[in-house]
């Protein structure tokens, strides 16, 4: 039998070094499957693998030991339970995202909501090389965005009210940067400390920090055989609309100035961290 | 700012995190409506993150006192279920 193994590829089928055996592996977005879906991987991993999986280093959901014979079956059995296959190859990735502002009392952002949207917008969507995107609430960086081609962390742009303010002196301690000084009847705010984590503004019984949410974008990150951190060079981004128009830019720069098997990073940096960076900068004002 | 009256009192110094919020639910507990605990918490982790976590809760957090030996004293005033 003639076995095509990149349409396999694309459809997540991770050739295993046993002969004719493959990996399953599974779309996820953000972290998440429901009850349904684990009802028919169980199911699935019980009839066709051998009783387990394995969960990835980001967020992904394989089931190995699928024979190659069984392929067709799989998929249609795994479709009943909603669930989709994954990608592997020169593709937009598993978009991974933390619990965000949903559940995570430190969040800032629907960190889940946003992986969505980018799911949507470019999962298994062909470039130059695998692209992945990874979502965090906070300064916290559970999901690690800098390692990621393109990272967002949740940040809150903060100010201060001084008429509801009471000086009960918590702020200066649940700020972790000592951007805050308390004087006797005024608070000042160092604006170079400050990495807009937005402790203050939840810690604050009165209200008197005031927040809104916004986004720290990095783009470059790589931890595989070369580790690289993903550079934030942009201002808080304010809205989802912006947010947007830069991954789509970032997206379309890679598409026109990477070269086969090349990460977005070494397209960066060969195409011209500048131009790169004027590139983002106008899709940011837009 | 008028004096503020303190009905009760908790140390959580000799606890780490979760026990800290842990023993402020229970010491919070056994108080009315209204009434005021100071809670004595290390610097660090339980400044940090104490204050926070009653807001959450919904609780009015009045004051916090510095003692100056490591550690501060957190005056919080009970909310309503
Ligand atoms: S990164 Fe922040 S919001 Fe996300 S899970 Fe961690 S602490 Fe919570
Ligand atoms: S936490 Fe709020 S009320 Fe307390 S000193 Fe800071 S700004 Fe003022
Ligand atoms: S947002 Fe975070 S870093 Fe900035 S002042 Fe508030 S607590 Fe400090």
């Amino acid at each position: 039998m003639e076995i095509d193994y990149g349409s396999l590829k694309r459809g997540g089928f991770m050739r295993q070094k046993q002969k004719g055996l493959f990996s399953l592996r599974l779309q996820v977005v953000g972290g998440t499957l429901t009850a349904e879906n684990l009802r028919k991987i169980q199911e699935v991993a019980d009839r066709f693998g051998q009783g387990h999986v394995h969960l990835t280093s980001r967020q992904g959901l394989e089931i190995p030991y699928i024979k190659f014979e069984d392929i067709e079956e799989v998929k249609t059995e795994l479709a009943k339970g909603n669930c989709k296959l994954g990608v592997c190859g020169p593709r937009v990735r598993t978009v991974t995202a933390c619990q965000g502002n949903v559940v995570c009392p430190s969040g800032n952002i629907d960190a889940y909501k946003i992986a969505l949207e980018l799911d949507q917008r470019y999962y298994a969507k062909e470039l130059p090389h695998k692209f992945k995107f990874g979502v965090t609430g906070c300064q916290n960086n559970c999901l690690k965005a800098e390692e990621n081609d393109l990272g967002i962390k949740g940040a809150t742009a903060v100010h201060w009210l001084k008429e509801d303010c009471i000086f009960c002196g918590v702020c200066e301690k649940a700020c972790l940067t000592g951007a805050i000084k308390i004087a006797e009847d005024q608070i000042t705010l160092d604006p170079e400390k400050c990495n807009h984590c937005g402790r203050c503004e939840k810690s604050c019984p009165t209200a008197a920090w005031q927040g809104e949410s916004a986004y720290i974008l990095s783009f470059g990150g790589l931890f595989g055989n070369t580790i690289n951190q993903g550079e934030a060079f942009l201002p808080l981004v304010k809205t989802e609309e912006q947010l947007y128009r830069i991954t789509d830019a970032a997206i379309a720069f890679f598409a026109a100035h990477g070269k086969a098997g090349e990460r977005f990073k070494f397209a960066i940096d060969r195409a011209g961290a500048d131009s790169f960076k004027k590139a983002m900068e106008e899709a940011y004002h837009g | 700012m008028a004096e503020i009256k303190i009905t009760d009192q908790v140390d959580i110094t000799d606890v780490v995190c979760p026990l800290t919020f842990v023993k402020v639910k229970v010491a919070i507990e056994e108080l009315e409506v209204g009434e005021i605990l100071s809670i004595r918490l290390n610097e660090g982790e339980p400044v940090q993150n104490i204050p926070r976590s009653l807001k959450e809760e919904g609780h009015k957090v009045l004051k916090l006192i510095d003692n100056e030996d490591g550690t501060y004293n957190l005056l919080v005033k009970k909310a309503e279920d």
